[in-house]
């Protein structure tokens, strides 16, 4: 073999603390290195270029580079080498910036464990083998998880695109929180005038099929060749039948549940369809209240339905969707207010949610638009908005900023002056974050136009007094204590990963942050990418935003699996197990081990043998260190290829 | 209930709240929670010394701690809210061995360590339950309706107290529920009397206090308990300087939470002591109780 080491100064990234110089020279003693060099950028044009040149003009036979860590550039450079002829698993990296500069300043030391990095590369590379991938075929379908603005819009977007796409959404009707909302910011408009339309579409693409009222129960398979598991949850309705006329909900005599679309701050009934404009509009029973379930007689419903949908022995149905790529967009839940003791929540029914506000701000809502406080149905004068309530606040375990709030609540100060002229918003906040474009203009015109007070500070605690609640808190600008008399308290509940997220997450084998929101692959170059390939995120599963973020990165993730999808066969990784037949005796460790499913058992001249599934397998090399015989050795990173690295390490 | 715990009644349990020390042995016997006297006890380190000087608090505090470990016990319970704080805290700081060792050299007798602190009311909670209370109930306070308040202290700092919930606790409550009595929600739970102020700045006291009868007077309460000595006092005692100083007209009685169990319980009119109280809390009781007969 002849090597050719190439030694990056990474600008004074590397070369500020390690003498690269050096580092090339001494691995021109190392066994097979024929050239090495220093060079300013490896990764640039010229520093690409400079190893497509050594190559040819040295003859090189493998190449090391010794730069950044491979999450960075190894695809970089391993196109570098496949285009000077080179097999593109001919080549090695030893990480020199963040193993080594980045972590220490003393330059000898440095110098020296750079070395001994480029020794170890060297001596894996004099082991490694051509690899050729092999190629499979795409399912050029789609499954969107989660049918909120962001779902909708990946959905609409990659059925326009020409993809079949499966939509799969938990509840009865798509719209997620952005249906519950009554107007917009900062335009003021409609929320469901402006969704409603993109929910008609959904229902009415050739492309896209609904599963509404269900989850995603199991995930299988591979980018490319996902096999999903969809439980259809029991409805007591048939859809097929069901017209969506109201019959049903106008006869049901169980009226007093707690209705989950308008926040629970209204009734609803046990057969339901959650709002006028629900996508699918059909019915749902809740056998939870439901007399028929509960009491065992009623079924009025199913008297009165002109159609005879009404089904009360339905069960739950699991349906198998074959895709290729997916795409998450389960949303976000809101923080729990009760968890604040000192504000009353869930205790004082004069104490809501923004979100339950936007439903008695909403026409559609329990009060048909009218602001009503909840506890005697009075029309409140003066409101109290208290920011920052589970954003914000370690103690609660909620350090970030949910990042929407400051605006719903300008949004909520204005519309209360819309309903009511002669009432008085006040605005409790930390700080005002207002960066969207006209973000800050609406905040502003809160306070100027419509003269929402706004009082920095916080506040201490809330309590009923009479039919008045008592805030009190502080302005820290005044320095001064704050007590208001309200007639409606309105907590600015910060997001939170929605309920199930992590479960979610780990069926999609994607990772997940400490709070449950989905991780992207890279925070600012791979934002709606995950780790897992044919996986993509978004929306508020990844973190709290607003609707024209998660519009756009509803976008976003449609044009990546567009792009996956314009190629008809894939490239699988062929850094993955191979069996050495001869040696295998069909213990069957390995696919006992197997965290993926990839190995399976075949038979092999009447004998029991292990065979890999190519396509599934990760890679992660759990199987070579299970087996006995040392007979099933992971490409790429064979037992001796790391022990001759280690070799290397104890000899230097 | 064979579990012994060490007693450490404060000062104030010896003086100003007699019937507070008293009603809470009488309950505690007859709950079966084995209350044990710590021998020659001292103060707590309480206001005066907290405010001077740590090191010399935390070792009038360690002092009965390591009495309680001289004892073969692991936990010391005080029905005073003040005397908690002053030796949990002090707990808290010996964690520390620089501030220790400034202790022990205040001390004969250096603290071993590892003799928790609790109060009255969480023991009740703790070890003897809230199915045991409601069942050795014998006169239920039916048709009372009673605000608990616990004062800002006996909760917080949270992560100090380490009990029950610091803006909305629920032990007493949940204790007074048990025995029978209707309890209504007070929202002013943890809000602060005054405290000591009332020498310095009884226009506070007065303030403060007030909002508090006032509030629970207006959610319904026939009468305020108390599981602090020094709220007792701001709110019955006081009373008449609230009234003068707002113009109201107030007469809520305002008992230790233990002097009404031990109604609950039928202990004797002794160890209950209401006659110690300014406001006299009897007439409203058996009223309350006569009505739900």
């Amino acid at each position: 073999m002849r090597i050719g080491v190439f030694v990056c100064h990474c600008g004074s990234n590397i070369e500020g603390t390690v003498d690269t110089a050096t580092v090339a020279k001494a691995s021109l003693d190392f066994p097979e290195v024929v050239y090495a060099t220093d060079t300013m950028y490896a990764c640039s044009e010229p520093g690409q270029d400079g190893i497509i040149q050594a190559i040819k003009d040295k003859n090189l036979t493998g190449v090391v580079v010794a730069s950044c860590t491979p999450r960075m550039h190894e695809p970089t450079f391993r196109k570098a080498v496949e285009r000077a002829g080179l097999n593109r698993f001919m080549f090695e990296m030893a990480n020199i910036r963040e193993h080594v500069s980045w972590i220490g300043r003393d330059r000898e030391a440095n110098t020296n464990k750079s070395v001994d990095l480029v020794r170890i590369a060297v001596e894996k590379l004099r082991r490694d083998a051509p690899l050729i991938p092999s190629k499979f075929s795409v399912n050029k379908r789609v499954m969107v998880i989660g049918g909120g603005v962001a779902g909708i819009q990946a959905a609409l977007d990659c059925a326009d695109g020409g993809l079949e796409v499966v939509l799969v959404e938990r509840e009865s009707s798509i719209g997620g929180k952005m249906a519950k909302l009554d107007k917009t910011f900062p335009t003021v408009d409609c929320s469901s005038c402006i969704l409603g339309p993109k929910m008609v579409d959904v229902a009415q693409h050739p492309n896209i099929t609904l599963h509404a009222y269900a989850e995603v129960d199991s995930i299988g398979g591979y980018v490319g060749n996902f096999q999903v598991q969809v439980k259809k949850r029991a409805t007591y309705v048939d859809w097929e039948l069901c017209t969506g006329c109201g019959a049903c909900m106008e006869k049901c005599p169980s009226k007093k549940n707690p209705d989950a679309f308008n926040e629970k701050i209204g009734p609803c009934t046990s057969i339901n369809i959650p709002f006028p404009q629900a996508i699918p509009k059909k019915a749902v029973i809740d056998p939870t209240t439901c007399r028929q379930f509960v009491k065992g007689k009623c079924g009025v419903c199913a008297k009165v339905c002109p159609t005879k949908a009404i089904r009360y022995d339905m069960t739950d149905e699991i349906v198998t969707e074959d895709v290729g790529a997916i795409v998450a967009a389960t949303g976000y839940d809101l923080f729990d207010i009760s968890k604040v003791t000192e504000y009353g929540g869930g205790r004082y029914p004069d104490v809501i949610t923004g979100l339950q506000y936007e439903r008695l701000l909403s026409a559609s809502g329990p009060t048909g638009g009218h602001i009503k406080r909840p506890s005697d149905g009075k029309e409140p004068k003066n409101v109290v908005f208290i920011q920052c309530v589970g954003s914000r606040d370690k103690s609660l375990d909620r350090p970030y900023c949910s990042g929407f709030c400051c605006m719903y609540t300008a949004k909520q100060t204005i519309l209360t002056k819309d309903h009511i002229p002669d009432s008085q918003s006040y605005v409790f906040y930390m700080d005002i974050r207002s960066p969207g474009k006209m973000y800050d203009e609406f905040t502003r015109r809160a306070m100027e136009e419509y003269g929402a007070r706004y009082i920095r500070g916080r506040v201490a605690m809330v309590y009923p007094k009479g039919d008045k609640m008592i805030v009190r808190g502080a302005d820290t600008l005044a320095g001064t204590q704050v007590e208001i008399e309200a007639d409606l308290v309105v907590l600015a509940a910060g997001a939170e990963a929605a309920k199930g997220a992590p479960q979610l997450a780990e069926k999609l084998r994607i990772s997940y942050d400490k709070y449950g929101f989905f991780m992207e692959s890279h925070p600012k170059l791979k934002p709606v990418e995950t780790n897992t390939a044919g996986v993509y995120l978004a929306g508020s599963c990844q973190g709290p935003k607003d609707i024209p973020q998660s519009v756009g990165q509803g976008s976003a993730a449609a044009a990546k699996v567009l792009a996956l999808f314009s190629k008809d066969m894939l490239e699988s990784d062929p850094q993955i197990s191979r069996v050495d037949i001869k040696r295998c005796v069909g213990c069957g460790k390995c696919i006992m081990t197997c965290p993926f499913k990839a190995i399976k058992e075949v038979e092999f001249r009447g004998q029991k043998k292990a065979e890999v599934i190519e396509t599934v397998c990760q890679g992660c090399g759990i199987c070579t260190s299970t087996c006995p015989q040392g007979a099933i050795q992971l490409s790429h990173f064979t037992d001796n290829q790391i022990l001759a690295e280690v070799n290397a390490l104890c000899q230097s | 209930m064979s579990e012994a715990i060490a007693y450490y009644p404060g000062c104030s349990g010896l003086g100003t709240s007699k019937e507070y020390d008293t009603s809470t042995r009488a309950v505690c016997a007859a709950l079966g929670l084995s209350l044990v006297d710590i021998p020659d006890w001292s103060c707590c380190g309480s206001s005066p010394a907290h405010t001077k000087d740590h090191v010399l608090s935390a070792a009038l505090a360690a002092r009965n701690l390591q009495l309680v470990s001289d004892m073969g016990l692991k936990a010391a319970a005080t029905p005073c809210p003040s005397c908690l704080t002053n030796l949990r805290t002090a707990n808290h700081r010996c964690e520390a061995a620089p501030f220790k060792a400034k202790v022990d050299k205040l001390l004969d007798d250096p603290y071993a360590g590892g003799v928790n602190a609790v109060s009255v009311l969480q023991a009740l909670t703790e070890m003897v339950g809230l199915d045991a209370v409601k069942s050795a109930v014998r006169t239920p306070l039916k048709g009372l309706k009673v605000a608990c308040y616990y004062g800002c202290i006996m909760n917080r700092p949270p992560e100090l107290m380490a009990f029950d919930d610091c803006e909305n606790p629920m032990a007493m409550d949940n204790i007074l529920a048990a025995m029978g009595a209707e309890v209504v929600p007070f929202p002013l739970k943890v809000e602060c009397c005054g405290a000591s102020y009332g020498i310095p700045r009884p226009d506070v006291v007065a303030k403060l206090s007030g909002k508090l009868l006032d509030v629970a007077q207006s959610v319904g309460a026939d009468m305020v308990a108390v599981a602090c000595p020094l709220c007792q006092m701001n709110l019955d005692l006081r009373q008449g300087q609230i009234n003068r100083a707002g113009g109201t007209n107030y007469r809520m009685p305002v008992p230790y939470f233990t002097q009404l169990m031990a109604v609950a319980l039928n202990i004797a009119d002794e160890d209950i002591g209401f006659g110690k109280l300014c406001v006299d809390p009897r007439p409203v009781l058996s009223k309350a109780l006569a009505v739900a007969d």
